[in-house]
């Protein structure tokens, strides 16, 4: 089992005709997602490498049956393209673009939140959800996970999950699913929502949840998993020496005042009985250790 | 990008946010003008992007032109914490009944835009909220909605806005937030809005933090980017493309995405080191990427061990090699490279390395590993 996406699910990908589009699109693929369909308005009608490309989301749904679509188009469309695959009835977006305009991505979620309570938003500006050897959407290297769980991870940060994801493979400990929920101001799905569907997902036994600075999302999270989590999780929160007032290269990732800093955080997630770790190869560490004693 | 104070004014201006009237100067003459055609008496106030700037004697009115010549001298080339004035505002000085302060920005837990309001203004709202948090009113606007001026009215009033300014008060908000959204801002602030004995209402101040993320659309920025104050290092970074950020340790940090360049500096810290600087190459670096960011590490004289922690995805670590070979060649490092590389290609790119090895260019298995030499070079230490 796996949480968001499994072998089945039929994805289409928005942008498939771009460079970005068609490198990472071929590349799901070839792991062994069902990438069903491509959209590029005004190239309906022809293929990339034999597949279909459609002129709009909603007659790509019908002629393929996609539940899922993979957004990679430039960030002044990319709003529009997200909202375009929900009104045609796509209940999971997976959106990569970085530099949305914070006022776009407001208005996109919360047009969905609104329109369109069916569609779940991942990103935008994240690396996408691998569900180990049953589908890949995203920019994740497919090659550094291990299929047959039993570890969720959940993170907010691109390569510290490749690093998570490798560090656990390298010890032998597969994954579940993987989630990228990105590192903007207002993701379309936040660690509560990932938290919460690794814990009903009976595959799922332990759960890695990497945290950076800004925002309050993790300290919410620590909340959640206080009262609503039986599973064990490990947490790493990145940007302890970061200081006050500057964008650490994500847009969400910043502490303004006393705001959103790595140790409230932490102190948090402790309190809530999560087992901290001082850095990714620790979290790694750590869940090896856990796994071991579920055996 | 956050605006000086009078860019802020400016761009209030396009949404139609009453000000005093004033100008900008860079030159003592050009200072006096501007006061003597606003009339005295007139404020002239420095241009920095740091609070306190009163208390520095960055602000202060003048009452004939005699003054101003002496104000605007004394105040043009000041140091206020660091950042040197080379621009004074000038306005005419408001008579001030009361002082309130309002704001535009998104709330990033309910994801919603959020108006702040109150009634204590001219102080630092930090405080209001942290000795008087009732003194704030905090409203919910969905921007799929938008703010009416009933909705407007109905927040000035809870605010406790007195009955005089309630409608400039409201009517300000219903613009302002107009500029938060079409002005593509982050952040819109006024503090003080003032209430004037006659009863009308303005902003005495302007804060504004706009999303360079929108900059696409907003070719009139270019106005407001020309006047950015980078250190050189940030800006030789900015131009060559990469996400820098200056800070004061000895340890270079080289890393790809932005969560593992954040971790770094951390794992440099938690082995007794500090970084020197926060540099996200980005995804897809190529050779090209990693010879900028070798040069422009190479201009800081506190770094004294450079650590390259590279985690391939997009990125291709056989590229990254290519990348510090290529510039070994071109550039003349002044300090030793420390080099941890995993992932995509990661076998390849260390094979690339080997040949180059030496004590100025170690190749290190893991992150922290990689942060101990980097640190233990940086200290004075010898590789091991």
């Amino acid at each position: 089992m796996s949480i968001f996406v499994d072998s089945d699910t039929k994805v289409i990908v928005q942008g498939l005709t771009g460079g970005q589009g068609r490198f990472h699109g071929l590349r799901n693929r070839d792991y062994g997602t069902k990438i069903v369909g491509g959209v590029t308005p005004g190239k309906g009608g022809t293929d990339v490498e034999g597949i279909p490309i459609f002129d709009s989301v909603e007659e790509a749904v019908v002629a393929t049956g996609a539940t899922a679509s993979f957004v990679v188009v430039p960030p002044r469309f990319a709003a529009e393209a997200v909202i375009e695959a929900a009104k045609a009835g796509v209940s999971f977006v997976v959106c990569i673009t970085e530099y949305i305009p914070a006022q776009d991505e407001a208005r996109m979620y919360n047009t969905l939140r609104r329109d369109y309570p069916g569609t779940r938003l991942l990103g935008p500006n994240c690396p996408g959800v691998i569900s180990p050897g049953q589908c890949n959407i995203g920019i994740t290297s497919g090659d550094i996970a291990l299929a047959g769980g039993p570890v969720g991870i959940v993170s907010r940060s691109g390569t510290l999950t490749y690093q998570a994801l490798y560090d656990l493979s390298q010890k032998g400990v597969g994954q579940t699913t993987c989630v990228g929920i990105g590192g903007d101001p207002v993701p379309g799905t936040n660690f509560i929502d990932c938290l919460a569907a690794f814990e009903a997902d009976t595959d799922t036994k332990a759960v890695i949840m990497i945290g950076e600075i800004g925002g309050s999302e993790e300290e919410r999270a620590a909340e959640f998993i206080k009262e609503h989590m039986t599973k064990p999780v490990v947490a790493y929160i990145a940007g302890v020496t970061a200081p006050a007032g500057k964008k650490m290269g994500h847009a969400g990732a910043i502490i303004s005042g006393s705001q959103g800093t790595a140790q409230a955080k932490m102190k948090a997630l402790a309190e809530a009985g999560v087992t901290v770790a001082k850095n990714p190869t620790e979290a790694a560490e750590l869940m090896v250790e856990i796994v071991s004693k579920l055996k | 990008m956050d605006l000086f104070e009078y860019q802020g004014k400016q761009f209030f201006a396009q949404y139609g946010i009453a000000t005093s009237p004033g100008d900008v100067a860079d030159t003592v003459d050009h200072a006096v003008d501007i006061a003597d055609s606003v009339g005295y008496p007139a404020v002239i106030k420095a241009q920095v992007q740091v609070g306190g700037r009163g208390k520095a004697g960055g602000i202060k009115i003048v009452n004939n032109r005699e003054e101003a010549k002496i104000q605007a001298g004394n105040i043009l080339g000041m140091d206020i914490k660091g950042h040197l004035v080379k621009r004074v505002w000038v306005e005419h000085a408001s008579d001030i009944e009361k002082e309130y302060y309002v704001s535009f920005t998104l709330d990033r837990s309910a994801k919603l835009h959020m108006a702040m309001v109150s009634a204590k203004g001219g102080v630092e709202i930090e405080d209001v909220a942290l000795t008087d948090p009732e003194a704030i009113v905090k409203y919910h606007v969905n921007p799929l909605d938008g703010i009416t001026i009933a909705e407007a009215r109905d927040i000035a009033v809870r605010a406790g806005i007195d009955k005089p300014a309630i409608d400039g008060v409201s009517e300000i908000l219903v613009k302002l937030y107009d500029a938060f959204v079409k002005g593509d801002a982050d952040l819109v602030e006024i503090n003080p809005l003032i209430l004037t004995p006659e009863h009308k209402v303005h902003a005495l101040d302007a804060k504004v933090t706009l999303d360079d993320a929108a900059a696409f659309r907003h070719p009139e920025w270019e106005a407001y980017r020309a006047t950015q104050e980078y250190d050189g290092r940030e800006k030789l970074a900015k131009e060559l493309g990469l996400n820098y950020i200056g800070l004061d340790g000895n340890v270079g940090i080289i890393a790809n995405g932005a969560g593992l360049a954040m971790s770094t500096l951390d794992v440099v810290n938690q082995v007794g080191g500090q970084a020197a600087n926060f540099l996200d190459l980005g995804g897809g670096a190529d050779a090209n990427t990693m010879t900028s960011a070798l040069e422009v590490i190479n201009t800081d004289h506190n770094v004294k061990s450079v650590l390259i922690n590279i985690f391939g995805g997009i990125t291709r670590c056989d590229d990254i090699a290519r990348g510090i070979i290529e510039a070994l060649s071109r550039v003349e490092l002044k300090d030793p490279l420390v080099i941890r590389l995993d992932g995509t290609n990661a076998a390849e790119a260390r094979k690339i390395i080997e040949p180059y090895v030496s004590d100025k260019l170690i190749v290190r298995p893991t992150m922290m590993d990689a942060a101990q030499t980097a640190v233990n070079l940086a200290n004075g230490g010898d590789v091991k």
